[in-house]
Parts: structure tokens; sequence; C-alpha cells
């Protein structure tokens, strides 16, 4: 197995993935401890931002990685094999607007279109579409949270794990779009190529 | 410092920049050496097996491509002629071959081996890395029926693999019709099986197995759908297959017992394997190399497509892409992790 190299988010889903790893038996300390090196060539792990996993294995730099499903989702044209649910780093995509009367109701009924900030333009794009309403969505990089506080949009889509940071922003949820959870993904080639080492990492990972 | 090398040399004064269309690019000395290295041993391994070199117009009516069924493989550029007809670039050779063989070779006695270098051109999905127009070297056998027909396009593949110098590449060896056939057998249809078939094609067997889930299904049938599209290896990951499912499995096997051990070892049996081209009927392969992340190129079986073109005869063929080739070699001479 030690023959994989895998791509591990950092973030939100960098602890718990240490621990899978770690429970699976790959040496995951020095990785844990060195928040500096990104490249751990011993153990066969790379660490990356989780918007960036699907890039390095699409492209066979890597060739396992894990990342939650709201990136897959984003960056569908990726070809990887989902291989895994693994269950942690569970979060919810939400349609969120500020407390009260929801402005997007006025946007709706008296501009006809609806202006949404979001990190994710495509699956807010195709959340929109799949219900049958129309939307403008303003990609934006940092807290989207600000951008309904500022009139810069009627709504947010955003991803969301305890609420918290949308209450304090006095943000109500409108819609849960769909729960994401961190994913076991494999580079096409890799996985014919070197199809028993992934497979016994499949298995180990599932008894884990 | 050579004229032919226009990047060392040092600027006299700044370029003027004239840009060319998005997924295109320019070919300089050095490159097209090696590319041409590659093409003319393609090209000579296909001719001393028979194969006789064609060329097609690289536009076609749109009508043309139609009848061949490109889904997944759209193409990239559409425009008019004089009269307002819609012509477009091709997105393959295979489709033009079809009507090629069909008009001109109406009555010629199969079999025919044909094989091509051309350029072909794709729309493709926005924000990803890969040319709108690629070179592809391949063959279509025409009117030799699986599994003898299969096992020579197999054969010849390794053949100008070999030629080229490429090393360690395997090929993926799968049936478009053996999924479909495991879905007959659980009588999944319709709606249903629409939806576990797009997660097949995105390569997701989480939203497979949440597909399958949702059916009710006994617990067996549930279990070998999940499983067999996961399952890739040796000859062995066909047994237990049996009714429909089993009629496909026995069709590679026939092909794989046709084949000299220096195929046979290239070859890994797929049982998930698809491919994104619509006219393919049974057997389909893609070739890998550990040098490079996504396939080399691929092929198969397309036993209806002639007939669509008012010729039907069985067919089978694949194409290498030259470039990623190309890239594949410069990767394992460099010794790229295997």
């Amino acid at each position: 197995m030690s023959d994989l190299i895998v791509a591990v988010p950092r973030g939100a889903l960098f602890s718990e993935t240490l621990d899978l790893l770690e429970r699976i038996g790959i040496d995951a300390s020095e990785v844990r401890s060195n928040d500096r090196k990104l490249l751990f060539e011993d153990v066969g792990i790379v660490t990356m931002r989780p918007s960036d996993v699907p890039t390095y294995v699409a492209e066979g730099a890597a060739d396992v990685g894990i990342t939650g499903k709201d990136v897959l989702m984003e960056q569908s044209e990726r070809e990887v094999y989902e291989l895994l649910d693994l269950g942690y780093g569970a979060c919810t995509m939400v349609l969120a607007s500020v407390a009260g009367e929801d402005p997007m109701e006025e946007a709706r009924r008296r501009l006809g279109i609806v202006r949404i900030a979001t990190k994710y333009p495509k699956i807010a794009a195709r959340h929109f579409a799949a219900t049958g309403r129309q939307a403008e969505m303003i990609e934006v990089k940092g807290s989207v949270e600000l951008a309904p506080l500022t009139g810069l949009v009627d709504g947010i889509v955003d991803l969301t794990a305890t609420g918290t940071t949308l209450r304090e922003n006095g943000l109500v949820v409108r819609e849960e779009i769909v729960v994401c959870t961190a994913r076991l993904i494999a580079n096409p080639v890799a996985h014919k190529l070197k199809a028993a080492a992934i497979d016994e990492l499949l298995e180990r990972v599932r008894a884990a | 410092m050579t004229a032919t090398d226009p990047t060392s040399a040092a600027p006299a004064s700044a370029p003027t920049i004239h840009p060319i269309p998005s997924g295109t690019r320019d070919v300089l000395p050095d490159e097209m050496r090696e590319l041409r290295a590659i093409t003319a041993r393609a090209l000579e391994v296909f001719q001393a097996a028979g194969y006789g070199e064609v060329q097609t117009p690289a536009l076609e009516y749109e009508d043309t491509l139609a009848r061949g069924d490109v889904r997944g493989a759209p193409p990239a550029y559409r425009l008019f002629d004089e009269q307002g007809r819609v012509l477009v670039l091709r997105s393959d050779m295979t489709v033009p071959i079809a009507r090629l063989v069909a008009t001109r070779y109406a009555s010629a006695e199969p079999p025919l081996r044909l094989c091509y270098l051309a350029h072909a051109y794709r729309g493709v999905r926005p924000q990803r890395a890969q040319p709108r127009e690629f070179l592809q070297a391949g063959i279509e056998l025409i009117g030799a029926p699986a599994p003898q027909g299969t096992a020579e396009a197999l054969t010849l593949l390794c053949d100008v693999l070999d030629a080229v110098g490429l090393a360690d590449y395997r090929i993926g060896f799968g049936d478009v019709g053996l999924y479909q056939a495991l879905l007959d057998g659980f009588d999944v249809r319709d709606e249903a099986r629409e939806r576990i078939l797009a997660e097949l094609v995105t390569r997701d067997f989480v939203g497979l197995e949440r597909e399958v889930g949702m059916l009710a299904l006994p617990a067996g049938a549930a279990e070998q759908l999940v499983r067999v599209p996961q399952l890739r290896g040796g000859p062995e990951v066909l047994s237990g297959l049996d009714g429909p499912a089993g009629e496909a499995a026995e069709g590679l096997r026939g092909v794989h017992a046709l084949l000299e051990p220096r195929v046979a070892r290239r070859l890994i049996f797929d049982l998930g394997l698809v491919r994104e081209l619509g006219y393919y009927t049974g057997a389909i392969f893609q070739v890998y190399d550990p040098a490079l992340g996504v396939p080399i190129g691929g092929g198969g079986r397309y036993d209806e497509l002639l007939g669509r073109f008012g010729r039907p005869l069985p067919a089978v063929g694949f194409a290498l892409t030259v470039e990623r080739l190309h890239v594949a070699l410069a990767g394992e001479e460099r010794g790229e992790r295997a």
C-alpha cells in the first residue's frame, strides 16, 4: 500500500483524515506536527487545500485522495473515481438570507431574479435551475456571509456545519440543498494499474 | 542558438502576440520531429498488417455525425456552407470512415482494413486543460466479427505500442453490454436504470450504491450490481457471472483465448469500463500507461454503426491520441513512477 500517493486535504477535514490514515496503519505523525511541509514521501502523503485534491488526483499526481463531496460536485468535470463515502466531515449546503422577511422573495416577485453570492457557483446554479427559478450567481472568495449584509446580494449558498457563523451574522437557513461528507477518490488510470493496492486500501478503510 | 529553436534566442524586441483559438496549439520542429517519429512507426505497423491509409475531409455534414451517435464526444466547431447547410469538424474518425465504407466500398468484399492519421476536434467541458484539436492514429477493421476481429485489433494495438517503444502500457478490456445485461437480468428498467448508468458513467460508486439501494432488490442482486462494475484484474474476475452477463463474459473469454501471451498479459479485465462514444456494441478497450494519469487511447466493437450508414457489417477499431502517447513516452524515458 505504501506505493500509493494519497492527497490529504488541509483545513476542516485534515485532523479526521489523519486519524483515519493512522487507524489503517499509515504513520501520519509528521504530517500532523509539521504544518509547513507539503510532501511526505516516506509515507506517500501530499497535503493541499481540499479544492485542489480533485486536480492532483485527476491528473495522476496523486493516486488517491480525500476531499469533500461539495468540492467534487463543484468540480464535476474532473474525471476521478468516487470510491467511498467516509462519513465524516458532514456539512450541509444551504441557501440562506437575512433573518426576518426573506429578501429573496421580494427580489423574485419584483425583479424576477435573485442575486446569490457563493463559493460554489455551479452547485448553486444547478439548484436554482433544478427548481425552475432564475438566479444570478456572484462568485466570492472570502466570507460569503458579508455579501447579503452589505446589500450585494439577496441570499447566499454556502456550506455550514453547525450554522453558528450564519446565526452570528443574522442569517437564517431557507433551504437545505445537499449534505456533503468526505469522499475517497482515485485516479482513473491508477484505479486500473494499481487495482490491488487500491482495493486493499478500500478494505482497510471500510474496516477502520 | 539555431533558427529552429526560437525559445533560446534572446528577443531583439518584444514579440507581437497573435492569439490562436482556445484548445489549439502550434508545434515547432523539435516536438514535431518526435511526433513524426511516432506517427511514421505507427503507419508502418498498420500498413505492414495490411491496413491501407485513408483520408477524409476534416469537415462533415452535421447529419453524418448525428447518424453515427457521437454523444459524449461532441463536436467543438460548427459552421455553415454557402447553402446554409450545417458543417462540423469531425469529433472522431470512426464515423467518417463508416460513411466512407458505405459510400465508396458499397460492394467490396469484407473484411476491409483501413488506417488513418488525422486530427479530430471535440468540445471540451469548461475549465479542463484538454485540447480541442488532437491527432489520432488508428485503424478500423470492418467486416470481421468477434472474437477473431477483436483479437486482431488488440494484437495490432500491442504491435504499434511496442513499435513506438512504450514499455509499461496495459489495456483495460471490458464489454459495454455486460452491465446492461446485469441490469436486464434483475429487471431494472426505465428511470432507475438511467440513474444507475449515469452514476457508472461519471465513475461515482458511492452514487451507484445509493441508487441501487433505493431499488427493492434481493440482497444478492443489489450486491452484484454494486460489486461487479468495481471488478478489474485477471480473467478470474469473469467467473461467477451467469445469465445475460455471463454471455458478455463468455465473449471476453473467447477473445482472450485467441490472444498470444504477449498480448494477453497486457490485458486488465475491467467490468466497469465505459467509453464516451455512443456507437460501441460489445468489447471495448482503453490504453493506460503508468507515466500518464489519463488514458492514451482506446476502441472497441461497433457492430451496428455501419448498418446505420446502409452497409451492415460488424466492425472493430481503435485510436491512439498521438500527443498523449508522446507525453507517456517522454514520462517513461524520465523514469516516472510505475
